[in-house]
């Protein structure tokens, strides 16, 4: 316990909540001076709240001394290359600047994040199980449900970072990330920004959906403001983890890995960096206007005050289409990644499936105004909006028929991470069939704001991020523990979850398709779709249940899962080549790119090859 | 080559298959406007593209996964295929033109749905949270929509406070309501029937229960249903006093947030509000006579009641002869 209180993590939160209290009560003071009511609905009024909130973040970075580094540079004080990590656990609540850790930290507080986001939709989803309020409120509900969204937004955009974090600078042969502090400084700036998302809840929560669309978020209680700034502070993570991916994969591969000889999730992190770094603002953007537009009566959005509404739409989205890329691009390259070791054969035209993602990416940033075909924009827009929405299904495509033709005629092994591999492709393709009929116009007037799309984009999200990501922590757990998870809980979780996950989201589009509106309370008996809601609320809590097995065998396997030091996969890539856990610095000894990346049924061809002897005193722990 | 040959022809099952299973007849509401006719044939196109696509991605999947699944025993690699340029050319270049196809008849039938009759009426849409309502050119309002079977309808709507959408399932189409301008939606019924119009932009608490109905009906029990109210609404106006207050603040909506039965919602409940001591936001008191009232009905703003947040509620253009019937009508509520 007293480690625990000395660490980062609580020194920083108790930094927050005391720099929160004195901001507030500071400006609550200067309200007094000016004349201005001093407080408001929740003790303090919302100006002192937001202030707070945002002295707060920046009492957490003094707090848990992520910036220190920074701060003894600008002194001209010297710094040591790498701190030592405390032993054990404690090292996971500290500032460390080992590319591992900051992986694991990203992950845990991913899966913290998913696990209370969807603890919000079972209460939620319990509620819709009949027609009629039962035992939540109008505003607990629509709370709940926004909270839900964007929770699990920023859970995955951690999950990913972590993904990334932990996996790039191993695949690609570095000893860390190209800026360690700056990656600390990524991690460490979201936790303040998860805590003021969650006091939503305590200041009137907010009711406006993730989307946050003003006049709406513009009228709401504090929380809606909480959750904004909670937003804005949690997209520096996104922004600068973007930056420091993108340099490290620029600058540090190692020799003789050109760009077509890396890792194929390599080239899906750099796609989503690329989108992290240079969208994330946009959102950031939008959310900081609103706030302005409620703090200082700035009517950005406001047509009594010129403003316009619809205005916001276009920056939203800007954002946070492009968004669902990063959530599934290292999704869909954790696919691309693990097929070629199951099948034990090459990925089918790297170079295409490589391009794709670049493609993806690139084509996301032009499609944002098909969220909008029913909001009032211009009409003209319409139409070209439409056909680059629709040109997005040409590289996807090019990924399904990849692993198609990957998965023929190979030698198919189903160990647990294969099967969420393979659960993740088919759940990914129902997403992406779903997605024409709201990229055609006529239909989307119809689809649009209904269960169609609540049960396209789950699919999406799910079979692009949920699934790989379940495969990637089946996959490499044993790199990060030394030991394996449980195989025989590990598929009863996929068996458990997925075809409760299959009819869920197919019924969410049934009933989006017969009239069930997106983000309602309570629905009309007379629509006849209470039965559809109570088989959904059953899968609901069949997929929580899988995810509590999950769970238990992840924090199981820990320290009694079967003993796996070596290449238990059989597989060609480097991380695989030395025995885990890893050292500090990754690799003990440098190697080089000798050849391609998946020649699996290549007779005598090597990917990789050491050229140096162990470094001393780095052996492997 | 055998591989192919299954292949293909359990893709030649499946697809018609998948197609009859999301068909338009089976899933979507009923048509009950000329306007669900292009939606619902670019449904049945869409709905091919995905029954095809789906085979061809699933069936090849599943059947490698049982014919090439690993034996028990075997430890070597599969087949070292790299890939095939020419394939990867086909199956990038086939999928773009099928997208562009796609494009246009997404782009046909969207102007289908847009087509204008030159008759068509027009009818005045109002939404605030969280209610509908609709001013004839008759003169009249109603929180009902009624409708002439066959002929083309021209909703001009408004809203009054936050982004709204007007959309009636069985119609197909949606158009949001946004503030600050005037945003447009065209039908043509060609069913008669009761349907609901649902708000489907979040705006707030009661989101869900913004839905009015929607009748369809013959020209000649529309226009009887027009001559009806028209004749009411005049009677009642005439009137003046607090029954003609009461039709005008069900017309304006101000039940959505204001009870009479002492519940608090958006705003201050009504019952008796008249006549007693009133706690402002600014800390002030005021007692609520005629003029109080009558101030609080065009300019909210000025006098906030305690507790209550400003700005929510939209200052109403009313003239004094039906301000006074309402404070009339206020003044019933004990």
């Amino acid at each position: 316990m007293r480690k625990f209180t000395k660490s980062a993590l609580f020194r920083g939160l108790v930094w927050q909540l005391g720099g929160w209290f004195v901001g507030a009560l500071i400006l609550t003071g200067i309200r007094a001076v000016m004349g201005l009511p001093p407080f408001g609905l929740f003790f303090f009024s919302e100006p002192a709240w937001v202030f707070g909130g945002f002295i707060g973040v920046l009492s957490f970075i003094a707090g848990s001394g992520i910036a220190n580094d920074w701060f003894k540079w600008a002194k001209g004080e010297p710094t040591p290359e790498h701190h030592a990590d405390p032993p054990g656990w404690e090292k996971y609540f500290s500032v460390s600047l080992d590319h591992k850790v900051i992986g694991i930290q990203y992950t845990v507080t991913s899966l913290f994040l998913l696990v209370v986001g969807g603890s919000f939709a079972l209460v939620f989803r319990t509620e819709l199980a009949e027609p009629g309020m039962q035992f939540l409120s109008l505003q607990w509900y629509n709370t709940l449900m926004s909270l839900h969204g964007i929770g699990m937004i920023i859970g995955i955009l951690l999950g990913v970072a972590g993904v990334m974090n932990y996996l790039v600078p191993m695949l690609i042969g570095a000893q860390d990330m190209a800026f360690p502090r700056m990656n600390a400084f990524s991690f460490w700036i979201a936790v303040p920004g998860v805590v003021l998302l969650l006091s939503s809840l305590a200041l009137g929560g907010f009711d406006t959906g993730w989307t946050g669309y003003p006049p709406l978020s513009a009228r709401g209680p504090v929380g809606t403001q909480m959750f904004f700034l909670g937003v804005f502070t949690a997209g520096w993570s996104s922004i600068l983890g973007g930056l420091n991916l993108i340099a490290t994969t620029l600058r540090l591969r190692a020799k003789g890995m050109t760009a077509f000889r890396m890792p194929i999730l390599v080239w899906a992190a750099m796609a989503t960096s690329i989108i992290t770094l240079t969208a994330t603002q946009l959102i950031g953007l939008s959310f900081q206007l609103v706030m302005f537009q409620r703090l200082l009566g700035m009517g950005f959005f406001d047509p009594a005050k010129g403003g316009n509404p619809v205005l916001f739409q276009h920056l939203f989205w800007f954002y946070s289409h492009p968004a669902v890329y990063v959530f599934v691009l290292p999704g869909l390259g954790v696919i691309s990644e693990l097929l070629p070791v199951f099948v034990r054969k090459p990925l089918y035209g790297y170079r295409w499936v490589a391009m794709s993602s670049i493609g993806i990416a690139l084509v996301g940033f032009l499609v944002w105004a098909h969220h909008m075909f029913a909001s009032g924009m211009n009409s003209y827009l319409q139409v070209p909006f439409m056909y680059s929405t629709l040109l997005v299904a040409v590289p996807t495509g090019v990924k399904f028929f990849s692993w198609v033709a990957t998965v023929w005629k190979g030698k198919i092994e189903m160990p647990t991470p294969m099967l969420f591999v393979l659960g993740g492709i088919v759940v990914f393709l129902l997403g992406g069939l779903s997605g024409p009929p709201n990229a055609t116009v006529a239909t989307d007037l119809h689809l649009t704001d209904t269960y169609f799309i609540v049960g396209h984009f789950h699919d999406t999200i799910f079979g692009g991020y949920v699934f790989p990501f379940f495969a990637a922590i089946y996959y490499w757990f044993p790199k990060a523990t030394g030991r394996r998870m449980n195989e025989r809980l590990g598929k009863l979780h996929f068996w458990l979850m997925t075809p409760s996950f299959l009819i869920l989201t197919l019924t969410m589009m049934r009933i989006g398709l017969l009239g069930m509106r997106r983000r309602i309370a309570d629905y009309d008996p007379a629509l006849g779709l209470s039965a559809y809601h109570v088989v959904m609320t059953i899968c609901g809590f069949l997929i929580a249940l899988s995810v509590a097995i999950f769970l238990f065998n992840l924090i199981r396997s820990i320290r009694q899962g079967e003993r796996a030091e070596g290449n238990i996969w059989n597989s060609r890539s480097p991380e695989w080549q030395v025995p885990s856990p890893m050292p500090v610095h990754n690799f003990d000894r440098e190697f080089e790119v000798v050849g391609e990346p998946y020649d699996y049924g290549l007779k005598d061809s090597q990917y990789t090859r050491f050229i140096t002897e162990p470094r001393e005193g780095e052996s492997h722990q | 080559m055998r591989h192919f040959v299954i292949v293909g022809i359990l893709i030649a099952i499946l697809t018609p298959l998948i197609y009859l299973g999301i068909a338009a007849n089976n899933v979507m509401p009923i048509q009950a406007s000329v306007q669900a006719l292009p939606v619902d044939w670019m449904w049945d196109m869409d709905a091919a593209a995905i029954a095809f696509l789906f085979s061809i991605i699933m069936v090849p999947l599943l059947y490698s996964l049982v014919v090439f699944r690993r034996r028990k025993g075997d430890t070597a690699d599969g087949e070292h295929m790299e890939g095939n340029t020419r394939l990867e050319v086909t199956w990038t270049v086939l999928p773009l033109l099928v997208v562009t196809v796609f494009a246009y008849l997404g782009a046909y039938t969207l102007g289908e749905t847009r087509i204008q009759a030159p008759d068509a009426m027009q009818i005045a849409v109002t939404a605030q949270q969280w209610d509908w309502r609709f001013d004839y050119p008759e003169g009249f309002s109603s929180n009902e929509l009624h409708l002439p079977v066959n002929r083309q309808v021209v909703l001009r709507m408004q809203s009054l406070d936050v982004i709204h959408s007007f959309w009636v399932p069985e119609f197909r189409i949606k158009q949001d309501v946004v503030p600050g301008r005037t945003t447009e939606y065209r039908i043509t019924p060609i069913r008669v029937g009761s349907y609901k119009v649902r708000c489907a932009e979040m705006c707030g608490t009661s989101h869900s229960y913004m839905e009015r109905p929607v009748v369809v009906s013959s020209e000649a029990e529309y226009e009887a249903w027009v001559r009806e109210q028209a004749a009411a609404a005049a009677a009642l106006l005439a009137q003046g006093g607090p029954e003609s207050g009461k039709a005008l603040v069900a017309q304006n909506g101000c039940l959505a947030c204001h009870s009479t039965d002492g519940s608090a919602l958006t705003g201050p409940t009504w019952r008796g509000l008249f006549g007693s001591t009133v706690d402002l936001a600014d800390g002030s008191r005021v007692t609520a006579d005629e003029a109080y009232l009558a101030e609080s009905v065009l300019d909210p703003g000025a006098k906030v009641v305690a507790g209550f947040a400003p700005g929510i509620m939209p200052k109403f253009s009313l003239t004094d002869a039906e301000v006074k019937d309402i404070v009339a009508y206020l003044e019933t509520i004990k």
